[in-house]
């Protein structure tokens, strides 16, 4: 088989998989390389399932919205694979007066933005769900948000991009990016050598070694965050939820499980030994903060618990697009830990780039040369 | 394990059989059917199976039918069940409420 194409995407996680799903579509040839052994096998299969634009960054929201406008409502269909897609709103939840104030600042600079958000009080948050705890004084109320199942979603762009004929090899680690006649053109891999007229790199906190090969620095640095999940407990609310300090989110599944998400302060400075592994206070940590927001959960039973790497860029938005000093580059990495709600808007943007130069949404804000010191 | 493993070669098309209702992972429900359908769907290892499916994700986390559906899916893909990884586990060894759990430090 032919180790050439006219895209060569580096990484399977969702960003890649879309992007492959969306580029066939349009009859693109398209072949994806992932590092592991699994597809979706990142932040793709280990983060909380929101499809969430409220509390996100202005220079990012425009892609999300367009996903959850257009791409969203109609995914499951279109995977053959049931994501589970919610949409019943998000509330992010504030205690104190200084969570009022950082909610009433990312709430004012989304309306700006033209998001449907809003501020609430304590009681029109109980009216909403009334699990939550007495501590809880405010709310931010966003009610297009949801979320949805990143396993199945993930999976399910992979399955479809498959069937379409994309070529997806695992367990392929690329070790360089290689110019020919000043225009990008191999990949190298620890085994192979790879060629595309465009090379996409998708591949997280992995891609800054990967572009390095070419002179390109994109600046962040991995956190290690973790997640629990309960066994099926009765139905009991739809949003997905989220706090002022994004200290702890989470939501109930269809399958009746409590998928949790928190911090413990300790993202920065977890130990990395290749794989990402539990620390063993996290969780534990974890179930003290839900509690406080939702005390009837107490007796639920946690049954499993794994992390996961963030790709924390400095200033908290990817970088999406072309790289003119690299011809046939485009960046797609840097999702600081929500890459999952907004993948099929940045994806669908990314194959419009590839395949016809546009993108229905400005994406400029998030170049890759906005970088600047703050002196 | 990191071994190249090309997703496009050729397994052969999924053949209905008899057996195909069988319940295989018992906490969630799962069917032979099903595991051997996400195999030609191009689920080739054992976490892209639990994710896709959920088998080995209930109550008994995959201590059940951990070893049977990886033979299903050795056999669909030709392969002994030996170059399949094991399922992956995950603390806490068993389900334990949040209000225990919770207790690893006080206020």
């Amino acid at each position: 088989m032919s180790n050439a194409a006219d895209v060569v995407i580096i990484g399977g996680g969702i960003i890649g998989c879309s992007i492959a799903y969306y580029l066939a579509k349009k009859g693109t040839s398209v072949i994806v390389l992932e590092g592991s052994d699994h597809i979706g096998n990142g932040g793709s299969s280990r983060n909380g399932g929101g499809v969430r634009q409220s509390g996100r960054d202005p220079r990012e929201l425009p892609l999300v919205m367009y996903g959850i406008k257009n791409l969203w409502p109609t995914l499951s269909e279109e995977l053959e694979v049931d994501c589970e897609y919610h949409q019943d709103g998000n509330l992010r939840l504030g205690k104190t007066e200084k969570h009022k104030q950082i909610l009433e600042g990312l709430t004012e600079r989304a309306v700006k933005v033209g998001l449907d958000v809003r501020m609430i009080d304590g009681d029109e948050v109980r009216k909403i769900n009334p699990y939550l705890s007495e501590e809880v004084t405010c709310a931010s109320w966003c009610p297009t948000d949801g979320h949805a199942n990143p396993l199945t979603t993930t999976l399910g762009y992979y399955k479809m991009a498959r069937r379409l004929g994309v070529r997806f090899i695992t367990g392929e680690k690329v070790t360089e990016l290689k110019k020919v006649k000043g225009k990008l053109r191999k990949v190298i891999t620890e085994n192979n050598v790879y060629e595309g007229d465009t090379i996409v790199v998708a591949a997280g906190y992995q891609s800054r070694k990967i572009v390095e090969t070419v002179g390109i620095d994109i600046p962040m640095t991995q956190n290690m965050i973790e997640c629990l999940v309960t066994e099926a407990e009765p139905h009991m609310f739809d949003q997905m939820l989220g706090t002022a300090e994004a200290d702890f989110y989470g939501h109930q599944t269809k399958h009746g499980s409590f998928v949790f998400g928190g911090t413990s302060g300790f993202e920065g400075v977890n130990k990395d030994n290749g794989t990402p592994i539990c620390n063993s206070m996290t969780a534990s940590c974890e179930c003290r903060g839900i509690m406080k927001y939702f005390p009837a959960l107490a007796d639920a039973k946690i049954v499993r618990t794994w992390s996961g790497w963030v790709d924390m860029m400095v200033d908290g938005v990817p970088v999406l697009g072309n790289v003119p000093e690299v011809p046939g580059l485009v960046l797609a990495a840097g999702f600081c830990g929500h890459g999952f709600g907004i993948a099929p808007g940045a994806a669908y943007n990314i194959a419009e780039l590839i395949t016809t130069g546009t993108t229905p949404v400005d994406i400029s804000a998030l170049r890759y040369d906005r970088f600047k010191t703050k002196i | 394990m990191n071994s190249v493993n090309d997703r496009s070669r050729d397994i052969g098309e999924f053949v209905p059989a008899p057996d195909d209702d069988m319940l295989i992972c018992r906490c969630e429900e799962i069917t032979k059917g099903e595991i051997r359908r996400a195999v030609h769907d191009g689920m080739w290892t054992m976490t892209e199976i639990r994710r896709y499916l959920r088998t080995g994700m209930g109550l008994c986390q995959g201590q059940t039918c951990a070893r049977l559906v990886k033979g299903i899916v050795a056999k669909e893909l030709g392969i002994s069940p030996a170059e399949l990884e094991p399922a992956t586990s995950r603390a806490p060894m068993r389900p334990t409420e949040m209000r225990i759990l919770a207790k690893e430090a006080q206020d």
